[in-house]
């Protein structure tokens, strides 16, 4: 009681760094992360609204961009950050309404998200290419 | 929302908790993302349908009505949702008052010009299509 000590070293309120990173952590961190990229990704969506309605230069711009390998792979996070997003959004709706927090289930949705958003964007990749029948 | 066994039937009727507003940000954000899920759906299909498109196509299927009104639905809902999505992570990771302010304004800046941009290229390729 009689003199003031300096600041103990007490342990700090529990950080991310100091847990073992577990799925559901890492699907839950991923799901921000996308969550901002979805957040600029908006500008290309602007983009490419405003250049067709401008004109067939302007679109073909943004074609034209979005043909080259940057582009391609901006196009290809993008694809895959949406889908990744939505799923883990459903996920999360799942758990609004009380269900699926038993250790299994959370371990089932968790991976669920991670597998269908890969697997999802390979499909729709897949399917994009037919449908322009392999012409680029 | 409001109404457990701890509230006053009077807190019940009125259906807000304490901070008066206190759910209206988590209730939004969950109307957006379940309007977010075949809206986004629907604009995926739209893209795929429009690849390989030269420009005249693919303004006179984007200025179509159906199309049309989707977009703008997607618009809205996915600009409203991430709004709000950034606004907690800001809330989150920003602690130092002014910056957290600026950051929260340019993040309404944002997200309202953006949705603005692009409903404004959706409504005139819309309103174009016949006036041409």
């Amino acid at each position: 009681m009689a003199e003031i000590k300096a600041p103990a070293e007490r342990p700090l309120s529990p950080h991310l760094l100091i847990y073992k990173p577990t799925l559901t952590m890492m699907m839950s961190i991923v799901h921000r992360i996308t969550g901002g990229a979805l957040y600029f990704g908006t500008l290309l969506v602007a983009w490419w609204l405003i250049a067709a309605a401008s004109s067939p230069n302007a679109y073909a711009g943004i074609g034209s961009f979005m043909s080259s390998f940057l582009g391609r792979l901006i196009l290809l996070g993008y694809t895959w950050a949406l889908v990744h997003h939505m799923l883990g959004g459903i996920r999360h709706l799942i758990w609004d309404t009380g269900h699926g927090f038993s250790a299994s289930e959370r371990e089932w949705l968790s991976l669920a998200t991670g597998v269908g958003s890969i697997s999802l964007t390979f499909i729709l990749w897949v399917f994009g290419y037919l449908v322009m029948g392999g012409s680029h | 929302m409001a109404g457990g066994k701890m509230s006053t039937p009077l807190a019940r009727v009125r259906g807000l908790g304490a901070a008066k507003s206190g759910t209206e940000h988590f209730w939004r954000q969950r109307l957006t993302a379940v309007a977010n899920v075949p809206l986004t759906i629907a604009f995926v299909l739209i893209l795929v349908s429009l690849l390989g498109r030269n420009h005249a196509a693919a303004a006179q299927i984007l200025g179509s009505p159906l199309v049309a009104i989707i977009m703008l639905l997607f618009i809205v809902s996915v600009t409203t949702h991430m709004r709000i999505g950034m606004q907690v992570v800001i809330e989150d990771y920003v602690h130092d008052e002014p910056a957290r302010l600026v950051l929260l304004m340019l993040n309404t800046f944002f997200s309202l010009a953006v949705g603005l941009a692009s409903a404004y290229g959706i409504l005139k390729l819309s309103f174009g299509v016949f006036g041409v």
